[in-house]
C-alpha cells in the first residue's frame, strides 16, 4: 500500500471542486496518454506534472518524451510537434506503450504528427480553436478533420482549450496572449479529473515555479482549476477513470519519480561522496547530455566542480587533468563529442588513471538525430581509438538504473584506474519512472588509497608509477603534493614499472597484452538469466535502454504460451565471466538492438554463437508488441 | 618534508638522460628552469608540468617535479583541470609554436581569457621540429620547408598579440639564451596571480638555425632589442613612452607586441584580475556557506516522495 494513496477524490476536497457522484467513474488497469502540441505550448512540463502526480499516487508508470531538435520550430507545422508519452497502471509495466489511449492534441499538427499511431477507438482531446483554414492548411489539410469523417473510428472530444483558458483568466489582469499560454495546464486540470489524478502538488508547483511572477502563478492555477471543473461538468465528459496505485509491483521503501540524466547525476554525486573523492565534471553543451552538467552544477556545496569548456576535447582533458590531481574525474557527451574525445581517452587508457566517460548515446552518424534515441556507439565505445586501448564500458537497462551504473562506473575507473564508459541514451536520459531511493548504507564503498611511499623494489627508495597490483594489475595512483613521490606520466610507451620512457619491442608487447588483461580481469557480476519454464530453446539478450520493451515482448510471448528466456547486459566489457557458458545453454540467441546489430557482431566474434539480430534504427525505442511478434516468429522457426 | 631552502637546481633533475638534438636551445631553457624554480620556495611535490606534443614538451621529463607529457595541443585544457581542482599546486605547460598555436589554438585563447592559474612557456622556434623541419604558425611568409617547397603562404601569428587578444593579464617575451633575463621574466611569470604567457624565443639548430641570431648576436642585439623594464623610458618612432605593465588599457601592450624592429623583450602585461580557480573555489565554500555541506540523503529522496510499505 502507497501511504500517499487516500480516497479518490478526497484530494479534491478543497480546490479545485467536489466530485459529483453523478458521474460514471471506471477502472482500468492501465492507460497510455499522449500529450502533443507545437514546441511552445509547454508539453514536456504538462507531462512531466501528469507524471509527478501519478508518480505521487503510486501508480506504476514510464514515459517518451519526444521533442524536436529546434528549440522553436515553426509555430503549426509538423516539425514543431513535442509530445510527451505517459504509460500509467495498476501492476507492474515496462515500457512507455506502444499506442495511446488517448492523444491530446493542441492543434492540427499535433492531430497529424500522431493520429498513425493511435488505435481505433482511441480517445482524442483537441483543441478546436487552433483548427482554423490557415492553421489546417499548414499540415496540408483541405478540410476539417473534425468534421469530415477522418476520426470516425476515434472518440473525440472537441475542446475549445484556448477560449475557455482565456474565459475563466478574464478576471485577472493578464493581457489575452498571456491568458492564452496557460492552456497546457487547462489541459492537464482536465486530464487530472479524467483519471483521478492528485492536483495539490501541481498547484504547489506553479507556485513556487512562478514564485517571482505571482500573477502567472495565479492564472497557472486558475487555469489548471478550470479544466478540472470543465471536466466535471460539461456534459461531453460523462465518465472519469480510476487506475488503482500499483501495490504490488513495488519492494517497499521510499519512492520518488526519477529520470535517467538526474538519476546518473546523483550517481555521480555519490560515487564521490563513497569514494571521498571531490568530483570534477569536465563538459561541454550537447544534446541529450547536458541536462547533467545542468544538474551537477547546481550541487557545489557537496564539493562538485563543473567545468563547462571550450570544447570536447578540453572537456575531457580537463577532468583527465583533475584526475591526475585525485579528483573523481567524469566527461559527459553524447557521440559526436566521443569522437572528438578519443584522442584523450587512449591518453588516459595509457596514463592509466580513473576517468569515467559518460555517452547519452543519440542518433547518428555525424549530428544526427540529436534529440532522438539510439544505441549505435557501442563499437565506438569499444573500438574507436587509435591502437591496442581496451575501455570497460557498463549500460544502465532503465532510467532508475543509471543511478547504480554510475557508481558502478566510478568503481572500475577508481578500481582499476582506467577510463570507463557509461553508455546511455536519449530514451533512458529524457524518460522516468518511479525509483526506489537507496538508504545510503546500501551504497558500494568507494575508497581508493592514494599511494604515500616510495615503492622501487630494488629498495632505492624510488616511486615506480607503474608497479601493479597483482591482482588487479592497477597502478598505484600517487596525486601531486606528495612529498618522494614526484613522477612523470606521458603518452609515450613507458617501461613496466619504472614508468621510464621505453621504445623495447618486447616491452611494448608485454604493455599493450598487460593492459588488455587488466581489462579483461575486471570483477564483473555473472549475467542473471530469467528463464521461468527452465526449458527454453530461446534466449532474447539485450543491452541498456532495450530493456523494458524486450522485457514486454517476451511476457507477452510467454502469455501466449512460448518458452522464452531473457537476459540483460549490463556490462558490455569485459562480458561476464558465464556469458559464454549462457550463450552454449540455448538452440537460438534473438539480440533485439538499436543499431545495425552492434552487439550481435561481438557475441559472434567472441563466442562463435550465430546470434540473430533483429535491428530498429528509427530513433524512436521498440515497442513491445512488435518485439513480441519477432519473438514468436523465433520461436517458430 | 624536503627542506625548501636547501633546495638547488641539482633536486630539479630527474634521472633521465635529456635527448634534445645537441646545441637545442631547449637545453639552455632546462637549465635557467632548474636553477630558477628552488627560489620559488615550493616543495618538489606541488610543482606540476604539463606539456603537449613537440621537441619542448619532452621538457616534464627532465624535471623532478611531478609532470604530465600529454597529447598534442592539449596541455593548457588539462592544466585547466588540474589547476581548478588544486589550487594549492603551482602548475606549469610547456609547449611550442605548433602545439600551442595550431593544434591547440582554443585551449590556448580560452585558458588566457578564463585566467586559470597557469604559467604558460610557449618556446617559440618558428619550425616544427619533431615532425623534422615543416613551417609552423611563427614561420615567416614564404618560408621554404619540406612542406612548402615554393615557400609559405600563411600569415603568421604574434603569439603575444593573440594572447593580449584573448584577455591575457600577463604576457612577456625572453630569449633561450639570455639566462638573466629568461630568470627574470620567469620569476614576474610565477608572481603573477592567474595566467601568464611566457613566449620564450628558441633556437632549433637543425631545422631552423639563427632565426633570432640578430638578437643574440653581440653585434646587432642592442639595436635589435628593445629592453622592456617597469617604470623606465623607451623610445619606438622617435617618441618616447614611460613602460607601465599594470596599465589596464592594453592598446600599449598592444603595440609592443606588433613591434619587430626592434623586438621588445620583458613584460608586456601584468595586469591581474580574479583568477577562475581562485573563483570556483569561492563558489563551492560560498555554496557550503549558504546552504550547508551536501547531504546525500536528503539529495536523493528529493521533495516528492512517497512510502511503499
Ligand atoms: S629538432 Fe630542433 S627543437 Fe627539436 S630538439 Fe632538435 S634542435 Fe631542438
Amino acid at each position: 500500500m502507497t501511504s500517499r494513496v487516500e480516497e479518490p477524490g478526497s484530494t479534491f476536497d478543497e480546490s479545485p471542486g467536489q466530485r459529483s457522484p453523478a458521474k460514471g467513474v471506471r477502472r482500468l488497469d492501465r492507460v497510455v496518454i499522449r500529450f502533443a502540441g507545437d514546441s511552445g505550448d509547454g508539453m514536456q512540463l504538462t507531462g512531466d506534472r501528469f507524471t509527478s502526480e501519478t508518480a505521487g499516487f503510486g501508480n506504476d508508470l514510464s514515459t517518451l518524451p519526444n521533442f524536436p531538435a529546434e528549440i522553436r520550430a515553426p509555430a503549426g507545422t509538423l516539425p514543431g510537434v513535442s509530445s510527451f508519452q505517459l504509460h500509467f497502471a495498476d501492476h507492474d509495466i515496462l515500457t512507455p506503450g506502444d499506442a495511446p489511449d488517448v492523444l491530446v492534441a493542441m492543434n492540427p499538427a499535433a492531430l497529424k504528427a500522431n493520429l498513425a499511431d493511435l488505435p481505433r477507438g482511441a480517445e482524442i482531446i483537441v483543441n478546436t480553436d487552433e483548427f482554423t483554414k490557415r492553421a489546417l492548411s499548414k499540415v496540408g489539410w483541405q478540410a476539417d478533420p473534425l468534421d469530415d469523417g477522418t476520426l470516425q473510428e476515434y472518440r473525440v472530444h472537441p475542446v475549445a482549450l484556448t477560449t475557455l483558458t482565456v474565459e475563466a483568466l478574464k478576471e485577472t489582469s493578464l493581457a489575452r496572449k498571456d491568458a492564452e499560454r496557460a492552456k497546457n495546464m487547462f489541459a492537464l486540470g482536465l486530464l487530472s479529473w479524467m483519471y483521478h489524478r492528485p492536483t495539490e502538488g501541481t498547484e504547489t508547483f506553479l507556485r513556487s515555479k512562478f514564485a517571482k511572477k505571482p500573477d502567472i502563478a495565479e492564472a497557472n492555477v486558475l487555469a489548471f482549476r478550470a479544466g478540472w471543473n470543465y471536466g466535471e461538468t460539461t456534459e461531453s465528459f460523462a465518465v472519469s477513470y480510476e487506475v488503482a496505485p500499483a501495490a504490488k509491483a513495488f519492494t517497499p521503501g521510499r519512492y520518488r519519480n526519477i529520470s535517467g540524466n538526474l538519476a546518473l547525476a546523483y550517481g555521480l554525486i555519490a560515487a564521490s561522496k563513497q569514494s571521498g573523492l571531490s568530483l570534477f565534471l569536465g563538459s561541454y553543451p550537447i544534446t541529450p547530455a547536458s541536462d547533467i552538467l545542468h544538474e551537477l552544477s547546481k550541487h557545489k556545496n557537496f564539493g562538485v566542480r563543473t567545468f563547462q569548456a571550450e570544447d570536447e576535447i578540453a572537456g575531457i582533458g580537463a577532468a583527465l587533468g583533475a584526475a591526475f590531481g585525485g579528483a573523481l574525474g567524469v566527461t559527459t557527451t553524447s557521440g559526436p563529442g566521443i569522437a572528438l574525445k578519443s584522442e584523450t581517452i587512449g591518453l588516459a587508457v595509457s596514463l592509466e588513471l580513473p576517468l569515467v566517460v559518460v555517452d547519452i548515446q543519440r542518433g547518428g552518424p555525424s549530428t544526427g538525430l540529436p534529440t532522438k534515441t539510439e544505441q549505435a556507439d557501442l563499437l565506438q565505445a569499444m573500438f574507436g581509438r587509435n591502437g591496442e586501448a581496451p575501455v570497460p564500458i557498463v549500460a544502465p537497462a532503465s532510467p532508475g538504473e543509471c543511478f547504480t551504473m554510475a557508481l558502478e562506473a566510478a568503481r572500475i575507473a577508481l578500481t582499476y584506474r582506467t577510463p570507463v564508459f557509461l553508455l546511455s541514451d536519449g530514451y533512458l536520459a529524457n524518460g522516468s519512472e518511479p525509483w526506489r531511493v537507496p538508504e545510503l548504507s546500501e551504497l558500494p564503498d568507494l575508497r581508493v588509497e592514494f599511494a604515500t611511499e616510495p615503492n622501487a623494489p630494488d629498495g632505492s627508495g624510488d616511486f615506480w608509477p607503474y608497479l601493479r597490483d597483482p591482482e588487479t594489475l592497477a597502478r598505484p595512483w600517487a596525486v601531486p603534493g606528495t612529498p618522494g613521490l614526484e613522477h612523470r606520466v606521458g603518452g609515450i610507451e613507458k617501461q613496466d614499472g619504472t614508468g621510464n620512457i621505453s621504445y623495447d619491442p618486447a616491452n611494448h608487447d608485454h604493455m599493450v597484452r598487460t593492459r588488455q588483461a587488466k581489462i579483461d580481469g575486471i570483477a564483473v557480476p555473472d549475467l542473471t538469466v530469467d528463464d521461468p519454464s527452465g526449458d527454453a530453446d530461446l534466449l532474447v539478450l539485450g543491452w541498456g535502454s532495450t530493456f523494458g520493451p524486450i522485457a514486454a515482448g517476451v511476457r507477452r510471448a510467454r502469455a501466449a504460451g512460448g518458452k522464452v528466456a531473457q537476459a540483460h547486459l549490463r556490462h558490455l566489457n569485459p562480458f561476464p565471466a558465464n556469458l559464454g557458458e549462457v550463450l552454449g545453454r540455448y538452440e537460438r540467441v534473438l539480440v533485439p538492438e538499436m543499431n545495425l546489430g552492434q552487439l550481435a557482431m561481438l557475441l559472434r566474434a567472441r563466442y562463435l554463437v550465430d546470434a540473430r539480430s533483429f535491428t530498429q534504427v528509427s530513433g524512436m525505442p521498440f515497442k513491445a508488441a512488435q518485439l513480441a511478434a519477432v519473438i514468436s516468429e523465433a520461436l517458430d522457426d | 618534508m624536503t627542506d625548501l631552502l636547501k633546495l638547488t637546481a641539482k633536486d630539479f633533475k630527474s634521472d633521465q638522460e635529456v635527448r634534445w638534438c645537441p646545441g637545442c636551445g631547449d637545453y639552455a631553457i632546462l637549465a635557467a628552469v632548474q636553477g630558477f624554480l628552488p627560489e620559488l620556495g615550493i616543495a618538489r611535490e606541488n610543482i606540476v608540468f604539463v606539456s603537449g606534443i613537440g621537441c619542448s614538451s619532452r621538457f616534464p621529463y627532465y624535471l623532478n617535479t611531478y609532470g604530465m607529457h600529454s597529447i598534442h595541443g592539449r596541455a593548457p585544457a588539462i592544466a585547466t583541470g588540474l589547476a581548478s581542482s588544486r589550487p594549492d599546486l603551482s602548475v606549469w605547460v610547456i609547449t611550442g609554436d605548433g602545439d600551442a598555436l595550431s593544434i591547440g589554438g582554443n585551449h590556448l585563447i580560452h585558458a588566457l581569457r578564463r585566467n586559470v592559474n597557469l604559467k604558460i612557456l610557449l618556446f617559440n622556434n618558428r619550425i616544427y621540429g619533431l615532425t623534422k623541419g615543416q613551417y609552423s604558425p611563427t614561420s615567416e611568409p614564404g618560408k621554404i620547408t619540406k612542406s612548402t617547397p615554393m615557400g609559405s603562404l600563411d600569415e603568421p601569428f604574434r603569439p603575444l598579440s593573440l594572447a593580449l587578444g584573448a584577455e591575457a593579464g600577463f604576457v612577456a617575451r625572453t630569449i633561450d639564451s639570455d639566462r638573466k633575463h629568461l630568470t627574470s621574466v620567469l620569476r614576474a611569470a610565477a608572481e603573477h596571480q592567474g595566467t601568464a604567457l611566457v613566449e620564450i624565443y628558441q633556437n632549433c639548430n637543425i631545422f631552423n638555425d639563427g632565426a633570432f641570431e640578430v638578437l643574440k648576436d653581440p653585434e646587432t642585439r642592442d639595436s635589435a632589442l628593445l629592453r622592456l623594464e617597469h617604470g623606465q623610458p623607451y623610445t619606438v618612432n622617435g617618441e618616447e613612452h614611460v613602460h607601465d605593465v599594470t596599465d589596464p588599457d592594453p592598446t600599449r601592450a598592444f603595440a609592443l607586441s606588433r613591434l619587430s624592429e626592434p623586438t621588445p623583450i620583458g613584460v608586456l602585461r601584468a595586469v591581474e584580475r580574479p583568477s577562475y580557480d581562485r573563483q570556483l573555489n569561492a563558489q563551492l565554500e560560498q555554496a557550503v556557506t549558504e546552504r550547508g555541506e551536501g547531504d546525500l540523503g536528503a539529495l536523493l529522496s528529493g521533495s516528492d516522495t512517497w512510502m511503499v510499505r
